[in-house]
């Protein structure tokens, strides 16, 4: 089974986002950039289903060459190759037809994804992806198993779950608790310094959105404390003060 | 040229957020001078769908083939891109959910259009199409200047207040043509929580953490959501204890909530866990520690014990009723 593991290079989830150049970019002094967490879960899970049913583990991601020390991670946690398309992410359509490129030529029978960036928080890439491929796509998928050609797997809907079939090929966006985040150890780090990690050059897309600044949300006023002897008023508070009750 | 908005049906009728979708596209069909059109999928009562005319749209284009029922991400693009092609629409809106966005996503692969999600703003006109949207999980966000001709916008909650007219719409039959290849997956079962409210819908949310203690301890914090007509929610701990469900469970890698009131209830406020609601309207804590970071996203804060407060919220809001 070959499956194809697509990972973002994002910011530490603990990270105080802040601008630079005019607020046109991210101001990454003293950011540690992480593989994305919902990535992180696709992965981990890619890694069992190949310990299980045998196979192999790709990760792609499309971005700049500083991401390259969270693909290693990737790799140490137990993929075994790595595609890095060299290029700025820029809008979804760009990235997910770049994923879908490469997964044109390669066949996967999985495309596993997070169920969002936390970047960009788009939570689409995973169904341009299907789409550009003509396959289905679900999201956010909390427990995924392999049967043959078959996927059985749970996917959260609103207020509750529901479980389904379908044959292979499939796009997931993936979230907890599909599986546990895994720590690379010390065999995965040694190895995955001479696993392949093919850098390829992306295909032209149209611009079809481009995010031209940035700006913060405007600072939260001071937060009214209320004695908690008069626990009370704070329902009158909300009703005529704040008006949302 | 018309909007189209594509809804989403909850027991008969259309969803909070899907009116939400439905003013916005109205707004933008007044500013480029055209009209709106909803999309509904599935069975849904006509009376119901002509409601859609309450929040801006002019008519109503129905699916009723009984597949479309079973919620389908590749079915119903595949309709929605029929839609705009028929009505000629070059900006397609709906809501911001699960459904929204892959929906979304795929009829942007289809109609070879943009698509932008989490959008925050009305779009602004003046040489070109531009709208803000929410990044890095509510921590920033970015100014979209939209170069594709179809737009595809899926609409974060409350970001647009929901307007009522009293009108109604027309309601037309619409008869896709349907792919097989769209009904390979088959559901086998389905767990609904009994909860009558779903968070992403709430306009109130009651939350619990740590501080709550043990599962055993939730009564409280439910009978306040009773009396408030609120959901239920909780901290990933909560959720990893299993003390709730999973899908209670709010933050950077739960869910993200948008609501009007969240009364967050013996939770320390860390930072993955504000990422999901920092959309909220007005936040409330309670937490016995002054020094909970929480406070510092609060509107109003309650330093003390939540198995003293809360009881005794619930039996003000009782008594305020
Ligand atoms: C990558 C990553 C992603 C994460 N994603 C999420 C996420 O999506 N959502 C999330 O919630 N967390 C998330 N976390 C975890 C997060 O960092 C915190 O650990 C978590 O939010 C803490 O939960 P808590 O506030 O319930 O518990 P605690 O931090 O233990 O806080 C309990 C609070 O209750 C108060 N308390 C105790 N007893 C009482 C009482 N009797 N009355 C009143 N107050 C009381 C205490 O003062 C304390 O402030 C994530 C962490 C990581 C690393
Ligand atoms: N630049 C990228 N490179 C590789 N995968 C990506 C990239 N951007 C997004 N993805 C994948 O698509 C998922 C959804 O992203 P998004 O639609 O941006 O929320 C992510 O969790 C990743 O798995």
């Amino acid at each position: 089974m070959k499956i194809l593991v697509c990972i973002t290079n994002v910011p530490d989830t603990t990270a105080k986002i802040t601008f630079a150049e005019s607020d046109t970019k991210l101001n990454k002094t003293g950011i540690q950039f992480i593989i994305g967490p919902y990535d992180d879960y696709a992965l981990a899970r890619a890694v069992e289903l190949k310990e299980q049913n045998g196979g192999t583990v790709t990760v792609l991601n499309v971005g700049e060459a500083e991401g390259e020390p969270q693909i290693r991670k990737a790799l140490a946690i137990g993929a075994d190759d790595a595609i890095r398309v060299n290029a700025e992410p820029t809008d979804s359509y760009f990235v997910a037809s770049q994923i879908a490129h490469i997964a044109q030529q390669n066949n996967y029978d999985l495309i596993l994804m997070g169920r969002e960036s936390i970047d960009f928080n788009s939570g689409v890439v995973h169904g341009l992806v299907g789409e550009m491929l003509g396959i289905p796509s679900f999201s956010p998928v909390m427990k995924l198993d392999i049967e043959g050609s078959t996927a059985k797997f749970a996917r959260e809907i609103d207020g509750g779950k529901e479980y389904m079939e379908a044959p292979l090929p499939l796009v997931f966006g993936c979230q907890e608790p599909i599986a546990d985040w895994k720590i690379p150890n010390m065999r995965g780090i040694m190895t995955a310094r001479t696993k392949p990690l093919q850098v390829v050059e992306p295909v032209a897309v149209d611009d079809m959105a481009i995010n031209e600044k940035y700006t913060q949300p405007a600072a939260k006023g001071e937060c009214k404390m209320i004695p908690v002897e008069d626990v009370e008023k704070l329902v009158t508070l909300l009703r005529t003060e704040a008006k949302v009750l | 040229m018309s909007v189209l908005v594509f809804v989403e049906i909850d027991n008969g009728s259309i969803k909070k957020s899907s009116q939400e979708a439905i003013t916005y596209g109205a707004e933008v069909a007044r500013m480029t001078n055209a009209t709106a059109t909803v999309l509904a999928l599935g069975a849904a009562d006509e009376s119901a769908l002509a409601q859609a005319g309450n929040f801006g749209a002019t008519k109503v284009l129905h699916a009723s083939d009984s597949k479309l029922t079973q919620e389908n991400n590749m079915a119903y693009a595949d309709v929605l891109a029929q839609a705009a092609l028929q009505e000629g629409s070059s900006v397609i809106v709906m809501a911001k959910t699960g459904l929204g966005d892959a929906v979304a996503a795929r009829a942007a692969a289809k109609l070879k259009a943009s698509v932008i999600s989490g959008v925050t703003s009305l779009p602004d006109l003046n040489g070109g199409f531009k709208v803000t949207r929410s990044i890095y999980t509510g921590k920033a966000f970015a100014s979209v200047d939209i170069r594709s001709e179809i737009k595809i916008l899926a609409i974060r909650k409350n970001a647009i207040e929901v307007t009522e007219s009293g009108n109604t719409a027309t309601v037309e039959p619409f008869y896709p043509t349907l792919k097989d290849a769209s009904f390979t997956a088959k559901v086998t079962d389905v767990e609904k929580s009994n909860a009558e409210l779903s968070l992403s819908e709430a306009d109130i949310i009651v939350s619990g953490g740590r501080g709550m203690k043990g599962p055993e301890n939730w009564q409280p914090l439910i009978d306040l959501a009773k009396a408030l007509g609120a959901a239920t929610g909780c901290s990933k701990p909560v959720s990893d204890l299993d003390w709730r469900p999973h899908h209670e469970h709010i933050g950077q890698t739960g869910i993200k909530v948008a609501p009007n009131l969240y009364i967050a209830c013996g939770i320390s406020g860390a930072i993955q866990h504000l990422a999901g609601v920092n959309g909220s309207k007005c936040i409330v804590v309670i937490n016995k520690d002054p020094e909970a970071p929480f406070f510092k996203a609060a509107d109003y804060g309650i330093v003390g014990d939540v198995f003293e407060v809360l009881p005794r919220l619930t039996k003000a809001i009782e008594n305020s009723k």
